[in-house]
């Protein structure tokens, strides 16, 4: 269909831009080509659109800025849609209950499954206890987080915008909030122009107080995974919260209010720097949705297609595709930046290409690949292949790498830790019978949650005899016990003596337990006497 | 401004910029962009307005709200210096033998002690508190003591000083035995003196020199004696020196080193934190912190 002698399609070879070429050149007719009905559509779409007859225009904008758009997408069913409502439910589900998960830790520790301890720097997370020096795990986390996404996007495109980025999730919610009480889109339009009049300001309040609600939930979820849920909870409503609680509540339900509300698509298209960095990470074997115009174009009504067989594609310029959007865009102008995949286009042209009789797939999720394979008369490979290739793979080989290694690092951790640090100023000195004296200081980590009886001892320097700031030189020995509260990190100054003519040398700690979970640490450090 | 390219398939006009083939387009911008960045401007006349913002020559505009990083600053430390004060009060009213049962207060005292070792006291002792053998200022962390090493007397030499014009100071004076000796008596003494710590062999004749000159200070097998600051002889520690040379030195015409009285320079409560900090160096005696190890039964009752 496309013509290699029209003028060179856009910068960005859009499938969509060969299309309106090789229309002008088939009919000849200027005024049919026009898109008069996607002015209807989506007004912004028209001033964008090139219209190839015209001589080019000096199209300077005349302003220096734009006017939103309101977007009123319309109601929709299908099974994308479906799947949306799945993935809001789970993630609100997660984001709003997880605070409210007890977890039995014993006497020493907090019992809330899921909790940040900024306080006493710890982190819980069911049965796990992250300790400040065990950040890796979060680290590991966050670089998972970031490789999964390289994976969900190139397998996928951007998927991650379409379903599960919390601002699609609430503005999904907020689209909700409008059509339930506004109505559906006509409605929706027709109350947005009507002047402002006590009916117009009551159901605006009302529906601005659902929004507030909404974002005060949100904002208000957000505290509870810092301290405990249940006192916090009532602690807030009784005034008696932290004023940080407050602060943080109060940003947060203003973000959501006015990003979820109000920014919406905005948010996606101009603030969000993530969808430029994610069609960067896409290539042509990427599913994303698509248009596909070789099977829709030239569009005409059932009727036209009826008159003249042959004459027409698939697509009967309908705009339910465009009404659906929740960014407001026309799909059929080929990707672009405002598309978040969300593929609710695609469950509105399925029904009507129900409807009018024709298989369904004129808007779907596609690779570039298959759009060249199927655009010249081939069938697009099956979906399992677009997602099972090299590059796939490979991020899911480091993905799941990376979380073995961290599920390996989770099971064989230690619970107790030694860490010794030698002091320098002086390195070491005489004590009066002759004997070389090293003063270290030492913390003895126990992250369980009951006290623990310890050992600590030295390996190594003959003759050596440790003592420490609670127990005196008279009780020097080489090794003694130690008590270390529960989930505290106890700091030791121990001194170690060995005798007259010791020479420089290595040796280590050793820190065991021999209590229900038998546990060792050792550390390595260095004893440094005179030189002579 | 001839020669207006437009983008064909938008209608929209080129900006001019050119990075590897990929042109910019004017396309306007969001007003809610625009307005949040007039609100910016606003909110800058207004911080200039109410901050000090404009440099002048000597110091910048004031602002209306009287603020100043500097104002804050004096601000957080009487709230620090208040918060101090009432520690220091407690440490004030506390006995230093009994600082150690609360271990908050100790730990005030001995983050308080360093600070004020790190002031006063590193110029002669050094900062890890080790001395110089070289000038004769005495290693803190060893468990040797001239005067006694217990609090009460680490406090005292602290509060008084050595070999100062003070009536309570610590004062002690070796006299100097040039000339007391012969060469080879002088030669006897030293390798005695260094036998009474095991570095030498015995030797008859600087025993006999040493009972005669030396024990009634340093004691009959170099025990030293505290009360009067002779230093014990028969350790392996040497205020100046175990070769022979030093100990020569040190006999026939000896250094004495002197120590500041600090009751006039340094209020008690600096003091008491001082000596705690200077006793918990390592070779502290009778420092003995064992809050929940102590028995309930005194096992030392002597008679």
């Amino acid at each position: 269909m496309s013509n290699p002698d029209a003028p060179g399609p856009g910068p960005g070879g859009k499938p969509g831009d060969g299309r309106d070429w090789s229309v002008v050149v088939e009919d000849g007719i200027a005024k049919t080509n026009a898109p008069v009905s996607s002015a209807v559509a989506s007004p912004g779409a028209a001033t964008r659109r090139h219209e190839p007859h015209e001589p080019p225009r000096t199209h300077l904008p005349e302003k220096l800025y734009e006017k939103r758009k309101q977007v009123h997408n319309k109601r929709i069913d299908g099974p994308f849609r479906r799947f949306k409502w799945l993935v809001m439910l789970v993630t609100l589900g997660i984001y709003y209950l997880t605070p409210w998960i007890r977890w039995d830790r014993g006497p020493y520790a907090p019992d809330q499954a899921v909790l940040v301890d900024l306080a006493n720097r710890r982190f819980f997370m069911f049965g796990i206890e992250i300790w400040p020096h065990e950040f890796y795990f979060v680290a590991g986390l966050l670089i998972m987080a970031g490789i999964g996404l390289f994976l969900v996007t190139s397998a996928v495109g951007r998927a991650w915008c379409g379903y599960a980025c919390p601002q699609t999730v609430w503005t999904d919610l907020y689209q909700h909030i409008d059509r339930l009480i506004d109505g559906d889109r006509n409605a929706r339009a027709r109350l947005d122009k009507a002047p402002w009049g006590p009916a117009k300001i009551a159901r605006r309040g009302f529906k601005w107080l659902i929004y507030l609600l909404i974002a005060f939930a949100t904002g208000g979820a957000w505290i509870l995974y810092f301290a405990d849920a249940p006192t916090l909870f009532r602690d807030f409503f009784t005034l008696q919260a932290d004023p940080i609680a407050y602060a943080t509540v109060a940003i947060l339900t203003a973000t959501t209010f006015t990003l979820g509300g109000f920014m919406r698509e905005q948010v996606c298209i101009y603030m969000c720097p993530w969808p430029r960095i994610q069609t960067a990470m896409m290539d042509e074997h990427s599913l994303m949705v698509t248009y596909k115009d070789w099977r829709g174009e030239p569009r005409g009504s059932v009727k036209k297609a009826q008159k003249n067989p042959g004459r027409y594609g698939d697509c009967i310029d309908c705009t339910e595709c465009v009404q659906v959007c929740p960014t407001g865009i026309d799909i059929r102008e080929g990707p672009q930046i405002g598309c978040i995949t969300c593929a609710l286009c695609i469950d509105a042209c399925d029904r009507v290409m129900k409807d009018i009789g024709r298989p369904r797939g004129l808007i779907d999720y596609a690779t570039l690949e298959d759009c060249e394979r199927e655009a010249a008369g081939g069938h697009a490979r099956p979906a399992w292949k677009a997602l099972l290739r090299p590059r796939t793979l490979v991020y899911l080989g480091v993905w799941s790498a990376i979380g073995l290694a961290l599920l390996f690092a989770l099971g064989t951790r230690t619970r107790l830790d030694l860490t010794v640090s030698p002091d320098r100023n002086p390195p070491f000195m005489l004590l009066s019978d002759g004997s070389v004296r090293n003063s270290y200081t030492l913390k003895l980590r126990n992250m369980t949650q009951t006290p623990r009886t310890m050992e600590l001892a030295i390996e190594g320097l003959e003759g050596g005899r440790i003592w420490t700031d609670t127990i005196p030189l008279t009780e020097a020995a080489r090794r003694h016990t130690l008590e270390v509260p529960a989930d505290e990190t106890r700091t030791v100054r121990a001194y170690v003596a060995a005798p007259a003519g010791t020479r420089q040398q290595d040796f280590a700690f050793t820190l065991t337990t021999s209590d229900r979970q038998p546990e060792a640490d050792r550390s390595e450090t260095r004893f440094d006497a005179p030189e002579d | 401004m001839a020669n207006k390219r437009i983008d064909e398939p938008t209608g929209t006009e080129y900006v001019g910029h050119e990075w590897d083939g990929i042109e910019e387009l004017n396309t306007p911008l969001p007003r809610w962009w625009l307005w949040t960045f007039y609100a910016t401007v606003v909110w800058a006349i207004g911080y200039v307005i109410a901050y000090p913002a404009l440099p002048m020559i000597s110091k910048a505009t004031e602002g209306l709200l009287g603020w100043s990083s500097r104002g804050q600053l004096a601000e957080e430390i009487s709230l620090a210096d208040q918060a101090r004060l009432s520690v220091n009060e407690r440490i004030a009213v506390t006995d230093i033998e009994k600082l150690s049962a609360d271990p908050e207060l100790l730990q005030s005292a001995l983050g308080g002690g360093a600070a004020a070792f790190k002031v006063n006291c590193v110029q002669c002792h050094g900062s890890g508190a080790a001395g110089n053998q070289e000038l004769g200022y005495p290693n803190l962390n060893d468990d040797d003591w001239i005067w006694g090493g217990d609090l009460t007397a680490i406090e005292y030499t602290v509060t008084h000083g050595i070999r100062q014009p003070d009536a309570d100071e610590r004062q002690g004076a070796m006299p100097a035995f040039e000339g007391m000796f012969d060469r080879d008596q002088l030669a006897s003494l030293v390798q005695h003196v260094q036998s009474l710590s095991g570095r030498a062999d015995p030797d008859p004749i600087g025993a006999q020199a040493y009972a005669d000159n030396c024990a009634i200070c340093h004691g009959p097998v170099g025990e030293g004696d505290r009360t009067l600051g002779a230093p014990r002889l028969n350790d392996a520690i040497w205020l100046r020196g175990g070769s022979a040379d030093a100990i020569r030195a040190q006999i026939l015409n000896p250094k004495m080193g002197a120590m500041p009285g600090w009751k006039d320079r340094l209020d008690p409560v600096t003091i008491k934190m001082l000596t705690v900090y200077v006793h918990s160096l390592g070779g502290g005696e009778d420092f003995v912190e064992l809050p929940e190890e102590e028995p309930a039964a005194e096992v030392d009752e002597q008679p």
